[in-house]
Parts: structure tokens; C-alpha cells; sequence
């Protein structure tokens, strides 16, 4: 029986409890907890008068009232700002309660604590806040007018400003080979807000014993929650433990962190000395977490006759909303990988990043990617209109070819390390899309039309993620590292990992992820890194648990560490079956106190050698135990790659939008497991696919978010999102010593740029904003 | 989202329940199927003292199909009308509300109530000129109850606004039963499957035994603040449908339809697109009525 389980369609292990109700959420915790509910501002901008909580003294059942002027210093002071970038010249974050000034609808202003959530919530009704308004400053454009500020103190509401330049290998600047190009075109593309919406919402539930907090929190990062609260709460790290339960979807929105309430409810629950629960809410999700993808790009281009690009400059308005804790890397993202797969002759691109009172804006899966695509791909479009070429050979003129590795695109990445591709091979992932799709035999139709788009997406961030890894005298294999699971499979893939690494069968591997009792020092799980980072750390430490019980197993059977082979879970000499130590048996080895409290550590006996009276029991430099833990931590990141086309019908006379065919050639260098991967895929092109056709956050101009709720935030549902057919392509990353590539945000990159190709070849209109809806189709038609 | 506080009655007949609305007065809410109200509680934009439960009133959920009509009782769920299949426009709309497990749970009779401009079945009982049924305690001593049949017509008098009077319950519902080589069709546009129609239009038409239109009405969902019907029999001009001047009905449909824009559509939008869909919905019954 082989062991060997890397790169094999395991099926997930985390689904037979997650798909019968046993996933245990947050929410599904601390059912005795006392509940905190939030009086949040109803405006986008406004002072905070006078605020009068004397008809909520009435409630039953209330147990505190909090605001701003209630916290002390510690914790009162503004949340930390993540990511500081030197360009991020005003940069500023929010008071966990409002202190002074409300910048967005559903800024928390009161903290209530009560019995329950129902009566936490009559509480929070009966709660009189004294608005005076402000004027909102919604709309990017109108933002940078700087006739009204966000905040007082910040200028044309500009956060940061960032210029980034390329010259050409000749020195020539972009604007300078725009100029002289044989052909130039310019042209605005307007993307709007959307947001990861995960099912779940954020929740932290804290519990204060007298000396220790343990808080659970559905985040995608447990350790930095830790280290955050223990900060602000003046706590020694070694007495808070943060522990990410079961988590529905994060998608970028819980990597923001210390949320208000990940501070306020441990907070609350050290005063009043008893456990508290707060659950977000669908509306509070809407306006008080995070959204994404609002940009406006003004790009102008200069290519010669067979559309290779001489020289690019795109002018990018990003709209950061009211505060910026996550810093820019948004928009830095957009701008570096704007790229793709292309080399491009000179290259500039200035952001500025905006403030508006809205909510927020931190990385939602793609984090960045899907407006410098959309941007991109929509300029290759338009160059092979204006040429007559087909649009598949502009982009095959313009790519780094597979010798050409590593590729250094000259720019600095959101990692801060050079923006340095490892691997890829593009005209043979497009020459795979094109025989999937069958692009060469389209048959042009009318309200038909076909589309495609490509995208290159670093992956497997550092700086670093550990694994620690335990053979117990059961022959069990315990597997932990630090980062959170919100779906992904890391019950799966990373017990493949184990399992293959170690010749176990996968059933004796157990993973714990997210919970800092077993593994403190962890990033997180964002950025599609997980795979890379704690996957090569698990493998590592497990190459170190192989190494010792080889040596412990040579022992006892009286041979040489490299004539020995692990399969099945039992140690033993090549092509000599006979001669084995099951990993039961060297677990109990590896541990000189040998109570017989089982029955391995009986059997074990009988291979312990006699100890030597003049060494100790455990050698110098050695440790009891089998078990093993690594780190791996990159020197930059890897570069998956992707390419999509989709064939779109139109309604001649509803205009509404229907994709017919969605293809997707995918390389994310070796898989481990392949039925993962395209799962991956494809509930990332059903998010792209919501945000090329369905979701929009809509504010009014007075700043309020008008569909806050899921009748009116349009989440595609399964019958919305076409059937999509996967192709791979494995150019393994030198980088890591198992030769993989992230695949998590993959899927959704490409997507509002491939559908906009395709509705324009079906229409011959322009597609330059989106997402698009039919209403506005039919208005395109005039 | 937790509902403010409210007491929750559970009569167990009919008297009982109208003796607590008739109590309740403005303050009382009847909770049927749930499927809009839950929510409106949940998001507290619906705040009522008593909400009185009627889902123990067995009495209510019948479905009787007679020669006239169908009469849907208050807690004749959207499935079991779909199932039982009384009437091929009923049928026709059902299908598009919604998804099955909403459908499960929700009532006729209650998305009559919650007037929803935007809801196929007000559109369907106005098309077919229906009407509802409201009971109430009689004034004085007797326990007698009070009931009195409002024509669809007047009964939808406000977006999310019917003629049921605080202290009265919509009993059922009478959807009248269709002439001889009558047709029905329900076209919707919505923005994803399931979802309230960015416009929709349901239509009726009855042929003569020339095969020509002798009568032909639509009811429009979400292009006005009720359901609008047209009688479009004028504009068919008597013609067999293959000839209709179909721009001319559309745009007769459309002098009736007084959309408003939002989020998900503009106004021009909804009202080129209840043109289209009279056409099609038109064209779809006259078919069937030609069997």
C-alpha cells in the first residue's frame, strides 16, 4: 500500500461534519455569555453632541452601557494602523467607540451589554445620540475635489500618493514612449465597491477567569488577535489566548484586525467579570466591517503595429473609504500586478488614495488584482480593436516568454521585495484556454460573444508560517500550525502533506489550525498563502520528525538510518519487510520514561537497548519525544497564473446577461490536491462572477448604504453562475521545497474583465465600467 | 436583529384569534407564513404590541376548487396551492416566487396582505379580478363574527398597503376560475432567480371560436405602487394573435405602468421592459388558449 497522497483528489475531511451541522462557529459558542450589541451612527459624517442613555437604564436585563468616554486610555486610544508605507503620508484609523466624530454609517458609537442580544438591542434603541450632521464626502472624484474632509486634518481627503516608474531598457520613460508610440490610445474605466460578505459574519465571544483571557474570535488571523488584545489590554501575551473556532468565510474581511469589538468585548468581559458574546449581524456586516474594489483608472497607451505595448501610464483614484488600518496595500497590489503576464516597454502608475465617508476598504479575496486585470485586459482589448487584431495574438505578443524566468518586472511588491516572477509558462496556458473554449472556431453571432482574460497573481506572502508535528505512542501523527482555516481544506491538504512526508496512512493525521495554545507564532491565513507557507513548514518539520525516527528505528533494528524507508506507518529496511518498527514503537522509543502505561510502550520494551551508565538517558542535544517543528519563510513571493474565457449571450430585447461557457486554465506549480484546487477556482469565479454582474455596494450622496441586506446586495446564487471547466498547467515555484503556488483568490481575478470582453464582442459596445447590470446594458444600447 | 418586544398570542380557532386582533386593534400583526414578516420584525421597521400567531387555525388552510373559482384559505401554503394546481395562472405565478423553501412556508393569502408591488399573486388576483375575504368580531355582546369580500381592485391601496382594517383577518382568498378557451402565461424579469421581478406581467386571454381574441387583460407587477391591470382586448383589434399589432398593445400596457427606478433598475428600464413582457406573457396565453 502506498502512502504517497500529495497530488491526489483526496476528498475533503472537513466536509461529513461541516455538511451535517457539527461545525461549531462562533455563535455557536458560549450559549450562557452575556450579549453586547452596538448603537452604530446612522450618518456618514457628523459630531457627536450629547449622548443620553437614561431611557435604556429601564431595560431588564441591561448590565452596562460603554462609550468612548468609558474606555480607559489603553484601550480608548485609535486602532492600530496594520501596514505603515512611507507614500501613506496621512494615514489614520478609527476609536473602537467613536470619540468626537462619526466618519461612515455604522461606526460604533454606545456598547450595550445585557442578558441577551434581544435585550441588548431594545437597549441600544432607547439610547439617544445628538447628531450634529457634517457634510459626507461620497464619490472618489468628489472626494479629491477636497471641498469637504473626511478628516480635518487631511487635505483633498488624499491619504497616500505613490508614483511607481519602469523605464524602458533604454531609459525612455513611459509618458515620453506614449508620445512616439506608432499608435495611442486613452481612455477612463470606473470599477465599483463590492465586499467579501462571507456567510458568517465577524463574532468574538471572551471568557476571564481572574488571570487569563481566552478569547475566540472568527478571524483569519488568531495569533495577531492575540498579541493586539494583550496589548490593549495591558495583559502578558503568555495570559490571553485567542482561538479561531470553526469559521464561515473570510475572504480578506477577518484578516483586519484588532476589529473594535475583537478589543471592547475581552475588554468587557475582564471588567464585569463574566463572559461576553457579540455576533455581527447581516446589516452591521454591511456597514461597519470592510468593502473593496472601488476604483477609478484614467490609462493612456502607446503600442506599435502589432500591439506590443511601448508604454503605459495609468492614473489610479482608489477609494479607501473612512479610515485606512490595513493600510494601502490595496491599491499597491493593483498597481504591480496591473502587469499580468505582459512585459511592457516602459511602464508608470501614480495612485492616490482617497478618503470618503463609507466604510472602510481592506483586501477582499483578489485584494486589489480584479481592478489592475480589469484595467489591463480591457487595454488589450481595446488595442486589438483598434487594430483589427484578434485579441488572443495582442496578448501573445506582448508576454514573457518561458525562457525569460525569473522575470523581473523592475518594480517593489506589497511583500516590499522585488517584483520578481519565478516561473510560468503563458503561450502554453493560453494555447490550453484556447482549445478548452475552442476560441479559434467561435462562431461570431449576434448578442454572442466571446471573452477572455489573463492574470498573473503573487502568492505564498512571507514573511513566515511554522508546523509542528507529534508522533504519539499510538502512532497517531498530530499536525498544528498557527494560521485559521475558513474553508479552505486544511484538514485535507496539509494531513496529505503529513501523511505523504511521513508514509503514514492519512488517517492517523490530525491538523489543528487557529488556536494559539498549540502554535503561537503564525501570520495568517490571507493572500492566498497558506498552502505555501504552512504547507512547506509542515513538510518541513515533518522531514525532521523522519529524520529522528530513522535514527531511533536504526537502533533498534541494528541498521543504517539510510537503508530505511517509512511506509504505512512502519519503519523499515528496504526490501527487508521483516525487519520493522511500527512509528507506535519509536514514538515510545524516542521517550526514555517508559511507564507501560499502554500496550505499544509494553511491546516497545523489547527493542530497548541496554542505556549506556555514562551518558544520560538524553543525549546532549537531543529531546524526548518524536515530534518536529519548522518554519519556512520565503525569500519572496511565488507566481501563480491564470487565464479565462467566457461566452456570453445577451437578450435582444431584456438585455439581460447570461454566461454560457466559462473556462479556466489555472497554474498554481504542483497540486496537491487537485479537487481542492478546483473548488478553489470555481467559488472564486462565483464571486467574480457576482461582481461582474450582481454586486454593487450603492451610496446615496448623503453617504447612505442603501441595499445593506442580501434582498438588495445581490449574491449570485448556484443558479446564476455558469458551469466552469478547468484546465492545469504545473510549472512548479523554485522558491519552496514542495514546488507550489498559491490558488486561493485565484479564481475571481479575471472575471468582470473576461465577462466585459465577451458582452462587448456580443454587442460592439464599449464595456468600460462595471459590474453592469441589464438595466444598464439596455442604457448602453440607447 | 432581534425584534423589539412584542406578546405573542397562539389562538386556538378563529373566534379567539379575532377576539385578540379585535383587542390589538393597530397594535396587532397576523403571523401566517412569516416569510416577509420575520424579517420586517428583525430589522424592526415592523414594531406591533400583539402578534398573534394563526398557524394552529387548521380551519384556514383549506383549498377549494369549485366551478367558479379557487378559495384559498389563510394558511394555504405557496407549495400546497403549487401542488394542488387549481388554476393554471396560480400555478404559473407560483413558480416564480421565491425559492422552494420560502415557498414551504409562505401563504397566499399572506403575500395578498403584504402588498407587495413588486409580488406576482396581487398582480394574479387582480388580473382575475379576485377578491379577499376579511373577518372581524362583531360589534356588541354575540361572539358573531363579521365578514366582508373586498374586490381586488380595492384592495391593494398602497405599495405594501391592502383595505384590511386593524381587528380584521384575511380569511381567504377567491380567484375566479377561467371563461372557455382562456389562456394564462407569467413573464418576469428578475435579477436572479428567486428574486422579486424588476417587472413582470401576467396575462389572460380568452379566444373566440374563430381562434381571434375576444378579451385579453395583463396584470403588471413592479411598475406602479399597485398592481396595475390593462384591458389590452381593445388593442388586439379582435385579430388572431399572428396578427396583432403587438408594439401597439405594448405600448398601451405601457401608458398604464408608472414605474419608479432603484437600485437594481432604472425607471426607462421597467417600462420598456413591461412592454416586452406584455408581448411575450400575451403571446404565451393566447397559444395556450388555442390549445
Amino acid at each position: 500500500m502506498t502512502t504517497r497522497l500529495f497530488g491526489e483528489p483526496v476528498r475533503r475531511r472537513e466536509d461529513p461534519r461541516l455538511l451535517t451541522g457539527q461545525g461549531r462557529y462562533l455563535d455557536d459558542l458560549g450559549s450562557g455569555a452575556a450579549a453586547a450589541a452596538f448603537v452604530r451612527s446612522p450618518h456618514a459624517h457628523a459630531r457627536v453632541r450629547d449622548i443620553d442613555v437614561t431611557a435604556a437604564l429601564d431595560v431588564d436585563g441591561l448590565i452596562a452601557i460603554y462609550t468612548w468616554e468609558d474606555l480607559p486610555e489603553r484601550v480608548g486610544r485609535p486602532l492600530p494602523l496594520l501596514i505603515p508605507h512611507p507614500a501613506l503620508t496621512h494615514g489614520r484609523t478609527a476609536h473602537p467607540l467613536a470619540k468626537e466624530v462619526v466618519r461612515h454609517v455604522g461606526e460604533p458609537v454606545v456598547m450595550v451589554v445585557a442578558a441577551d442580544r434581544y435585550l441588548a438591542e431594545d437597549a441600544c434603541a432607547l439610547i439617544e445620540v445628538d447628531y450634529e450632521p457634517l457634510k459626507p464626502v461620497v464619490g472618489v472624484e468628489d472626494a479629491v475635489q477636497g471641498g469637504h474632509l473626511v478628516h480635518e486634518d487631511v487635505p483633498g481627503n488624499i491619504g497616500a500618493r505613490l508614483v511607481q516608474e519602469v523605464p524602458s531598457a533604454a531609459g525612455l520613460g513611459a509618458e515620453e514612449l506614449i508620445d512616439s508610440a506608432p499608435h495611442t490610445l486613452s481612455f477612463r474605466l470606473d470599477i465599483e465597491r463590492s465586499a467579501a460578505t462571507p456567510l458568517e459574519g465577524r463574532g468574538v465571544y471572551a471568557r476571564w477567569d481572574g488571570s487569563d483571557l481566552r478569547v475566540y474570535s472568527s478571524t483569519q488571523t488568531s495569533t495577531s488577535v492575540r498579541m493586539a488584545v494583550a496589548a490593549a489590554l495591558g495583559l502578558p501575551l503568555t495570559n490571553v489566548e485567542v482561538i479561531a473556532p470553526d469559521v464561515g468565510g473570510g475572504f480578506g474581511v477577518k484578516i483586519v484586525h484588532p476589529w473594535p469589538e475583537e478589543i471592547l468585548v475581552p475588554w468587557a468581559a475582564m471588567l464585569l467579570g463574566r463572559e461576553i458574546k457579540w455576533t455581527e449581524d447581516r446589516r452591521e456586516h454591511f456597514v461597519s466591517s470592510a468593502h473593496e474594489r472601488g476604483q477609478v483608472q484614467h490609462v493612456r497607451v502607446g503600442f506599435d503595429d502589432e500591439g506590443r505595448v511601448l508604454g503605459l501610464d495609468v492614473r489610479i483614484l482608489h477609494d479607501h473609504g473612512a479610515y485606512t488600518p490595513y493600510g494601502i496595500i490595496v491599491p499597491i497590489v493593483t498597481s504591480t500586478q496591473l502587469l499580468g503576464p505582459y512585459k511592457l516597454g516602459a511602464y508608470r502608475v501614480e495612485f492616490s488614495s482617497v478618503y470618503t465617508n463609507t466604510v472602510q476598504v481592506t483586501p477582499y479575496r483578489g485584494a486589489g488584482r480584479p481592478q489592475g486585470v480589469f484595467c489591463m485586459e480591457r487595454t488589450m482589448d481595446k488595442i486589438a480593436r483598434y487594430l483589427g487584431k484578434d485579441r488572443t495574438d495582442v496578448r501573445a505578443a506582448n508576454f514573457i516568454q518561458p525562457d525569460e524566468f525569473p522575470y523581473d518586472q523592475r518594480m517593489t511588491f506589497q511583500d516590499g521585495r522585488p517584483l520578481i516572477y519565478d516561473s510560468g509558462n503563458y503561450p502554453e496556458m493560453l494555447r490550453l484556454l484556447k482549445e478548452l473554449i475552442g476560441w479559434d472556431d467561435f462562431e461570431p453571432a449576434p448578442n454572442r460573444g466571446i471573452g477572455v482574460g489573463c492574470y498573473v497573481e503573487g502568492t505564498g506572502v512571507g514573511p513566515y508560517e511554522g508546523g509542528h508535528v507529534q508522533v504519539t505512542s499510538d502512532g497517531r501523527v498530530h499536525v498544528s500550525t498557527g494560521l485559521t482555516s475558513q474553508g479552505q481544506g486544511h484538514q485535507t491538504v496539509f494531513a496529505q502533506i503529513a501523511a505523504t512526508e511521513l508514509g503514514v496512512p492519512i488517517e492517523r493525521v490530525s491538523v489543528v489550525t487557529g488556536d494559539t495554545r498549540r502554535f503561537g507564532y503564525a501570520v495568517g491565513t490571507f493572500a492566498s498563502r497558506a498552502a505555501v507557507m504552512s504547507g512547506n513548514a509542515i513538510a518541513l518539520a515533518c522531514r525532521k520528525v523522519r529524520e529522528k525516527a530513522l535514527r531511533i528505528a536504526a537502533d533498534a533494528l541494528e541498521a543504517n538510518p539510510a537503508d530505511l524507508e517509512i511506509t504505512d506507518g512502519v519503519v523499515h529496511v528496504v526490501g527487508d519487510p521483516t525487519a520493522a518498527v511500527p512509528l507506535s514503537t519509536v514514538a515510545v522509543l524516542s521517550n526514555p520514561l517508559r511507564y507501560a502505561f499502554d500496550d505499544e510502550a509494553a511491546k516497545a520494551t523489547q527493542f530497548a537497548g541496554a542505556s549506556s551508565p555514562d551518558r544520560p538517558p538524553v543525549a546532549e542535544g537531543d529531546e524526548p519525544g518524536l515530534e518536529g517543528r519548522d518554519y519556512y519563510s520565503p525569500i519572496r513571493s511565488t507566481f501563480a497564473a491564470g487565464m479565462h474565457a467566457a461566452v456570453v449571450e445577451t437578450d435582444p430585447l431584456t438585455a439581460e446577461i447570461k454566461v454560457v461557457r466559462y473556462a479556466v486554465v489555472h497554474d498554481c506549480g504542483r497540486l496537491i490536491n487537485p479537487m481542492i484546487v478546483e473548488g478553489q477556482i470555481h467559488g472564486g469565479v462565483a464571486q467574480g462572477v457576482g461582481g461582474a454582474l450582481y454586486e454593487r455596494m450603492v451610496y446615496d450622496p448623503h453617504g447612505q448604504l442603501v441595499n445593506a441586506s442580501f434582498m438588495d446586495f445581490l449574491m449570485p446564487y448556484a443558479t446564476e453562475i455558469p458551469h466552469i471547466e478547468t484546465g492545469h498547467l504545473e510549472t512548479p515555484s523554485p522558491l519552496n521545497p514542495l514546488g507550489i503556488k498559491g490558488a486561493g483568490e485565484a479564481g475571481v481575478i479575471p472575471v468582470s474583465a473576461v465577462i466585459a470582453s465577451a458582452i462587448e464582442d456580443a454587442e460592439g459596445i464599449e464595456i468600460d465600467r462595471m459590474p453592469i447590470s441589464p438595466s444598464e446594458l439596455f442604457d448602453l444600447r440607447g | 436583529m432581534k425584534p423589539p418586544p412584542f406578546e405573542y398570542h397562539a389562538p386556538r380557532d378563529l373566534g379567539e384569534a379575532l377576539d385578540i386582533l379585535a383587542g390589538a386593534g393597530a397594535g396587532g400583526k397576523v403571523l401566517a407564513g412569516g416569510q416577509s414578516l420575520i424579517p420586517m420584525l428583525n430589522m424592526r421597521i415592523a414594531a406591533p404590541d400583539h402578534l398573534v400567531d394563526i398557524n394552529r387555525l387548521g380551519e384556514l388552510s383549506s383549498i377549494d376548487a369549485g366551478p367558479g373559482g379557487v378559495t384559498v384559505g389563510a394558511l394555504a401554503r405557496h407549495a400546497e396551492v403549487e401542488r394542488a394546481a387549481p388554476h393554471p395562472l396560480m400555478v404559473q405565478a407560483l413558480r416564480l416566487v421565491a425559492h422552494p423553501v420560502i415557498r414551504n412556508r409562505g401563504t397566499v393569502v399572506g403575500s395578498l396582505v403584504h402588498a407587495d408591488p413588486s409580488a406576482e399573486l396581487p398582480a394574479v388576483l387582480a388580473v382575475l379580478d379576485g377578491s379577499v375575504r376579511l373577518a372581524r368580531r362583531a360589534d356588541g355582546p354575540a361572539d358573531g363574527v363579521v365578514t366582508r369580500d373586498v374586490p381586488a381592485g380595492a384592495f391593494f391601496t398602497g405599495p405594501m398597503d391592502s383595505a384590511a382594517e386593524p381587528g380584521e383577518l384575511a380569511v381567504s382568498a377567491f380567484f375566479p376560475a377561467l371563461p372557455p378557451r382562456t389562456g394564462t402565461a407569467f413573464r418576469e424579469v428578475a435579477r436572479r432567480h428567486g428574486d422579486y421581478a424588476l417587472a413582470g406581467v401576467c396575462a389572460v386571454v380568452t379566444l373566440d371560436e374563430d381562434l381571434h381574441i375576444s378579451a385579453a387583460r395583463v396584470g403588471c407587477v413592479g411598475v406602479g405602487p399597485v398592481p396595475a391591470v390593462v384591458d389590452v382586448t381593445e388593442a388586439c383589434e379582435r385579430r388572431p394573435a399572428a396578427t396583432v399589432a403587438w408594439p401597439r398593445v405594448a405600448a398601451a400596457v405601457r401608458e398604464r405602468a408608472e414605474p419608479d427606478g432603484d437600485v437594481h433598475a432604472s425607471a426607462a428600464y421597467r417600462l420598456h421592459l413591461v412592454g416586452v413582457l406584455a408581448e411575450q406573457a400575451l403571446k404565451d396565453a393566447a397559444r395556450e388558449a388555442a390549445g
